[in-house]
């Protein structure tokens, strides 16, 4: 009974925990996931759809898209409704989710390399990465934000390609639509289940 | 110069200071003509300069690499003036050494040997220097062809056609060391320039494109970014997470 009763948790700590399982330390973190990144989104034997599978389970695992989510909305989060702010969490998600898959796809075919990193407090690091375009290109400097309140599990917060702030440049973004719209949340909502449409 | 203009743009600053207090750089001069000149720039984009950056890309490695020096070379010739208007003193020496070295040992700006003996030089412009002195942006808005600027940007444009040695010599047909150019030697750098930085940045833009909701904004922001960088000669450092960073 006892070796049935091991077997079954085994099975169970197998089944839940996460496949794709980083170092806690924030340099080797984005090393290890960035790599793997490539690796999948390069190899030619996956179809797109497997890919886009991969990217969604790293991406929900591994950045912080609750906080960017609040963070691109700037001060309407904090006179939202729950409701709004709910449905807004989720069209977030999937916009993020479809951006990123694209955004990495582009990338993958290049060279990449942790450099160093910057702990900047005891909430966030940044960790800084070169990227080597396989066309010749210049390199491509990416500084990544590391969110570390729970040491043991870092998440991405954004991307600042060469100085220039993923999250922001999206922040500005939303702010510019709602702005254009009277501040209406559902307007914004719309737009980003429009873009997972089309 | 003649003392004529230097007064109407003495005059045009003063205005700018007294407006940068009140204006921030989100603010829009004139949004709906920008939008209209921005779909403008990317169709002109779409159909002119993006095809010839992509046949660029199409050069041999060491042909694209010599070009793009050569125009870094070019486009360094502001930076020593500028630098020294900043009071940057180290630019200064960086900007006027590498320009040096490149276009004698490094073959008329071909090669950048400068860069493997240690001197960084970086682009510096008057709309910079104005930013360095604490002039704020002032309202944003979107030039044909040129793109996006600000006020306080455009003001540095028009002064940088006075202080650039290579403007100077070419569009001004001074001579400066015997040498001495005209308006399309200008404008083919300037065009081999615009070239050279589309061609490093197909996937960007094409990225860019695919996933913005509001590319105007998305520029614009990106845009306001790079100049805040550039001024403060560092990158960003994102803490306005606010209550999000616990």
């Amino acid at each position: 009974m006892n070796r049935v009763k091991v077997f079954l948790t085994f099975i169970f700590l197998i089944i839940n925990s996460p496949l794709l399982a980083y170092s806690s330390d924030p340099k080797e973190f984005v090393q290890e996931l960035v790599t793997e990144a490539i690796e999948k989104l390069s190899d030619k034997n996956l179809t797109n759809d497997e890919k886009a599978k991969f990217v969604e389970k790293v991406a929900i695992e591994n950045v912080d898209i609750n906080a960017l989510g609040l963070y691109t909305l700037g001060e309407l989060r904090k006179s939202s409704n729950e409701s709004d702010l709910m449905n807004y969490q989720i069209a977030f998600e999937k916009y993020f989710l479809k951006s990123l898959t694209s955004r990495l796809t582009d990338y993958s075919s290049s060279k990449f390399e942790v450099v160093e990193s910057e702990k900047k407090s005891a909430t966030y690091t940044i960790v800084k990465s070169i990227i080597s375009p396989e066309n010749g290109g210049p390199n491509i400097k990416i500084d990544w934000r590391i969110f570390t309140k729970n040491p043991e599990k870092p998440l991405i917060r954004d991307l600042i390609v060469e100085g220039l702030s993923l999250a922001r440049t999206q922040k500005e973004e939303f702010s510019s639509i709602l702005s254009s719209n009277n501040n209406d949340i559902k307007i914004l909502i719309k737009k980003l289940e429009e873009f997972v449409k089309g | 110069m003649t003392s004529k203009k230097i007064i109407k743009l003495l005059s045009l600053l003063l205005v700018i200071s007294s407006l940068s207090s009140k204006l921030y750089a989100a603010d829009e001069c004139f949004e709906k003509a920008s939008r209209s000149i921005f779909k403008f720039n990317m169709a002109l984009d779409n159909v002119i300069i993006e095809p010839i950056a992509k046949g660029y890309n199409k050069l041999p490695k060491p042909l694209k690499e010599g070009t793009g020096n050569f125009t870094n070379n070019i486009s360094t010739l502001l930076s020593i003036p500028t630098s020294l208007l900043q009071g940057d003193f180290n630019q200064f020496v960086n900007s006027t050494g590498s320009v040096l070295i490149n276009s004698t040992v490094g073959i008329l700006g071909f090669l950048n040997p400068a860069e493997k003996m240690g001197l960084k030089s970086s682009k510096e412009d008057f709309g910079q220097t104005l930013g360095s002195y604490g002039l704020g942006p002032g309202c944003y808005f979107v030039l044909p062809i040129l793109g996006p600027t600000t006020i306080r940007d455009t003001v540095g444009l028009v002064v940088d056609s006075y202080l650039d040695p290579f403007a100077h010599i070419t569009i001004r047909e001074k001579e400066l060391f015997n040498i001495s150019g005209n308006n399309l030697d200008y404008y083919s750098v300037k065009g081999a320039t615009a070239v050279d930085f589309r061609s490093n940045n197909i996937t960007n833009f094409d990225s860019l494109e695919k996933n913005s909701l509001d590319l105007y904004s998305s520029f614009k922001s990106i845009y306001l970014q790079d100049r805040s960088n550039k001024i403060r000669n560092s990158s960003s450092d994102q803490d306005d997470w606010g209550n999000l960073e616990n």
